[in-house]
């Protein structure tokens, strides 16, 4: 019976998961809160709370998963958590067919710890500023692989038709992450769920608290151990049930053939049992890892003192720290982008902004009345913006510029090749254009004379928006190409003097 | 599933069941009641922490950080009726030459008192010896130093921005050395040495600035007289480049007006205008020593655009033909007919 409420429950919530997933793209996303489970996510809310001392309103909602844990335990690994639900139905790739095989897969395993030092690496990482937590947090990676892999694969196989042809740069990367963490089922059920992930980990120090627990009532137990057979989280429901571990699936209450287990109010103190088994000084190291790592990946790559060109943060970014403050590189932004050319960092954003969202305009461009990477951040890394406030109202109102654009003038057709070519200046979506001609009489090869529209920028006018080099005719790498420079999150971007801050 | 896994019914399988409250405390002793009771609280006082936490910590209107920003203030004293508003000193040693000015202009005491905290700021801005004047004279900044920890200064910091590596300029210009010696503490431009600060400029809103400038209770500006490519001149006003960190390159796009900016910003108490050596050519930088000509001159006042103009003079120019002098008078900063202020000349 709870086995049937609880898998109703999972394809209810996974069902409206991946809704929420799907609409997430220019023309269907209408007022949806598509990025609700990331707000619900206790684990974002800790960790962008930590590294920007401040909680963006939306993650409030984390507040109604944590009260809730505190009294009934970790219930939202086996009835919310789109990942688990994955990994519960995928349990059964290592599943043994004997009862006694699966109760020693079930079994406790000091390797289950590990998810707690990796919550504490990441608490140490956000505290020093850099929220590295999406890419292990279950419904980030969720988000990033249904997001930058799976929908686009499947969505080119149905010939473009959802959402058109969609590129992400090593999305290949992306896609062995994503079913490799699902791929690890193979070694026992819910391998990711029981040792890695962080969010678990998390729900399972709140579960110390909880009110609500797995009971044995020992006098029925035969200590037949069936309970231990079905049992999800490792919680060694036969022994003495571990509050931390438990995922309240209540597999094991109906697994019982005597009716020995329930889930109670205030179990007696000795039927669960609340220790994890990790001494102090490794809850430190590693907490301290975390921190450490920070100054050594800014000593590798700073956020400012060499600015790379390609890092081009979607319109509405904050300034680049506290950008890495709150992006959980969920991939929401990339997957609402109508061009598709928001993108998942490499190299471009320092190993910090490993997958963060970069703009490539030679991919896609931003498009100039469009707010809804703003629309779709989870934590406020990328500001809502209204359209007026992105499109500006020069001189009074500037718009809100991601970079600006440059002509490579040995690749550009009327510099280069005295060719008449004005698709940049006429796809230039600003007003009046950021970029404009000087008429120019110019020699050919043979001696001829012609007159040429030679383009130019106007550094007061460009956006940085990309459309010049989306569409430039030069096929690989565009005659005009933007870059970060003057982007206006940072006064310290600014070219122009009349930037305003030097 | 299935049935196999489960065992022959020996006896009738009570149906599984969630109960709820704790019948089980009953028939147990009073102390698990507190001890529930307990529990309840411990979790209770958590959710409620967690609650207050999460709204406590919650972001009101924009998730931009933003501060309120220091302006500095107006370093200027009050000048004492009848006073000198300047003085131009000719002789071989230049520190004698400051000695001199200083005590025309009334001594060190009418600029700083007791127990204030002291900035001054020579042109510390390039890898260049003193002999290629690129940067101010090494002993008339020493010189500097000394008078005013005589006139009772708790503190003398010395500082600059330098375009070329700090530790080079600071160290090939001869002034680190001589300023230590004389007692002041030498504050390098590392990025921890720079706050931002309000400019409230023409164009520049805001700046990160060398912090003592922000702190000091009196600012004393040392420029050395040079000619600049751009600008024409750089000595009094345009030395206040030389407190911004930052992307100074952009100021050159409109300089006399950014150099109005930043001179507004900063009111110095008194400025010693060195003109020991100048540069004539190949400014702000120079390198050849035929460049430089040896004057002799220090000159001090209270009206940085009066010495600016002096100091055009020294290197043939019209001060009308300098754009920042003419600006610096339309912005209220002072005169370019120095000699219509109080001029006291000596030696020479």
């Amino acid at each position: 019976m709870f086995r049937w409420l609880r898998r109703s429950y999972q394809v209810v919530f996974l069902g409206f998961f991946l809704f929420l997933v799907f609409v997430t793209t220019a023309g269907l996303i209408r007022g949806y809160d598509v990025q609700w489970l990331l707000e619900f996510d206790p684990l974002v809310a800790v960790t962008t709370a930590l590294a920007s001392h401040s909680l963006h309103h939306t993650l409030l909602w984390s507040l109604v998963l944590i009260v809730p844990t505190l009294i009934l335990g970790r219930f939202f690994c086996s009835w919310i958590c789109p990942m688990g639900v994955l990994h519960q139905a995928l349990g059964f790739l290592a599943r043994k067919r004997r009862p006694p095989d699966r109760v020693k897969q079930n079994a406790p395993r000091p390797s289950h710890k590990i998810k707690y030092l990796v919550l504490a690496v990441m608490l140490g990482l956000a505290a020093a500023g850099s929220v590295q937590i999406g890419l292990l947090d279950p419904i980030a990676s969720t988000w990033r692989g249904l997001a930058t892999s799976v929908m686009p694969a499947l969505g080119n196989l149905a010939f473009g038709k959802y959402q058109g042809e969609r590129h992400f740069q090593w999305g290949t990367l992306i896609t062995l992450v994503f079913f490799g963490a699902l791929a690890l089922n193979f070694v026992y059920p819910r391998f990711y769920c029981r040792v890695l992930c962080p969010l678990g980990a998390l729900l399972g120090l709140l579960s110390k608290f909880s009110l609500f627990r797995i009971s044995k009532n020992s006098a029925i137990c035969k200590s037949c151990k069936f309970c231990g057979s079905e049992c999800q989280g490792a919680a060694d429901p036969q022994g003495t049930v571990r509050a931390t571990e438990c995922m309240v699936c209540l597999n094991c209450i109906e697994a019982c053939p005597r009716g020995g287990l329930s889930y109670r109010f205030l179990p007696p103190v000795h039927s669960s049992t609340t220790k994890l088994d990790l001494v102090r000084r490794k809850w430190l190291s590693a907490g301290v890892v975390g921190a450490v790592a920070v100054p050594f990946m800014r000593a590798s790559d700073g956020v400012e003192p060499r600015p790379n060109p390609a890092r081009i943060r979607p319109p509405g970014s904050l300034e680049e720290e506290g950008f890495l403050e709150k992006c959980l590189k969920c991939g929401a932004c990339m997957k609402v982008c109508p061009t598709g050319g928001l993108q998942p960092a490499l190299h471009e954003a320092g190993i910090e902004g490993f997958w963060s969202p970069i703009l490539i305009p030679r991919i896609g461009y931003c498009e100039a009345s469009c707010t809804l990477c703003g629309q779709v951040c989870p934590t406020g890394a990328i500001e809502k913006l209204t359209v007026a406030q992105k499109v500006g109202e020069m001189p009074a109102r500037p718009p809100v510029r991601i970079g600006s654009a440059f002509f490579d003038k040995g690749r550009c057709l009327p510099w280069g090749y005295q060719t008449e070519c004005i698709v940049c200046e006429e796809v230039c979506p600003t007003s009046p254009k950021a970029i404009y001609f000087k008429m120019e009489t110019v020699t050919a090869r043979d001696g001829t004379q012609k007159t040429l529209k030679m383009p130019f920028v106007d550094l007061d006018h460009c956006t940085g928006c990309g459309i010049c080099e989306t569409r430039c005719p030069i096929v690989d790498r565009a005659g005009i190409r933007v870059s970060a420079a003057n982007e206006s999150r940072t006064p310290r971007s600014s070219i122009s003097l009349t930037g305003g801050k030097i | 599933m299935s049935s196999e896994e489960r065992p022959s019914p020996h006896n009738p399988v009570p149906a599984p069941q969630v109960r709820l409250g704790h019948q089980a405390a009953t028939s147990d002793a009073a102390g698990t009641d507190r001890r529930g009771a307990l529990r309840v609280g411990v979790t209770a006082a958590m959710a409620i922490g967690s609650v207050a936490l999460g709204l406590g910590l919650r972001e009101r209107g924009s998730n931009k950080k933003t501060r309120a920003l220091p302006t500095i203030k107006d370093h200027r004293a009050d000048k004492p009726a009848g006073a000198t508003d300047m003085a131009i000193v000719r002789g071989p040693d230049p520190a004698a030459n400051v000695r001199k000015a200083i005590e025309a202009l009334g001594g060190m005491g009418r600029f700083v008192r007791r127990g204030e905290r002291v900035v001054i700021k020579p042109n510390i801005g390039w890898n260049r010896l003193p002999e290629q004047a690129a940067n101010t004279n090494p002993d008339v900044v020493a010189e500097v130093v000394r008078l005013v920890l005589a006139a009772g200064a708790s503190k003398v910091w010395l500082t600059d921005a330098s375009v070329n590596t700090p530790e080079q300029c600071f160290a090939r210009s001869g002034i680190e050395k001589a300023a230590k010696a004389a007692g002041a503490t030498v504050i390098r431009p590392d990025a921890s040495a720079f706050r931002e600060v309000n400019v409230s400029g023409k164009l520049l809103r805001t700046g990160d600035v060398l912090f003592p400038i922000v702190d000091a209770d009196r600012v004393i500006n040392i420029p050395v007289v040079k000619q600049h490519g751009l600008s024409l001149a750089s000595m009094a006003l345009k030395n206040w480049y030389g407190v911004l960190g930052g992307q100074r390159v952009k100021l050159h796009q409109n300089i006399h007006v950014s150099i109005i900016d930043l001179a507004a910003m900063v009111k110095p108490t008194l400025t010693i205008l060195d003109a020991t050596r100048i540069l004539l050519a190949n400014g702000p930088t120079g390198g050849s020593l035929s460049d430089v000509k040896q004057l002799d001159t220090v000159a001090a006042g209270t009206d940085e655009v009066a010495l600016d103009a002096f100091g055009a003079t020294l290197l043939g120019l019209n001060p009308n033909d300098v754009g920042f002098i003419v600006e610096g008078m339309k912005a209220g900063l002072g005169t370019p007919q120095w000699k219509n202020l109080k001029t006291v000349e000596l030696g020479g």
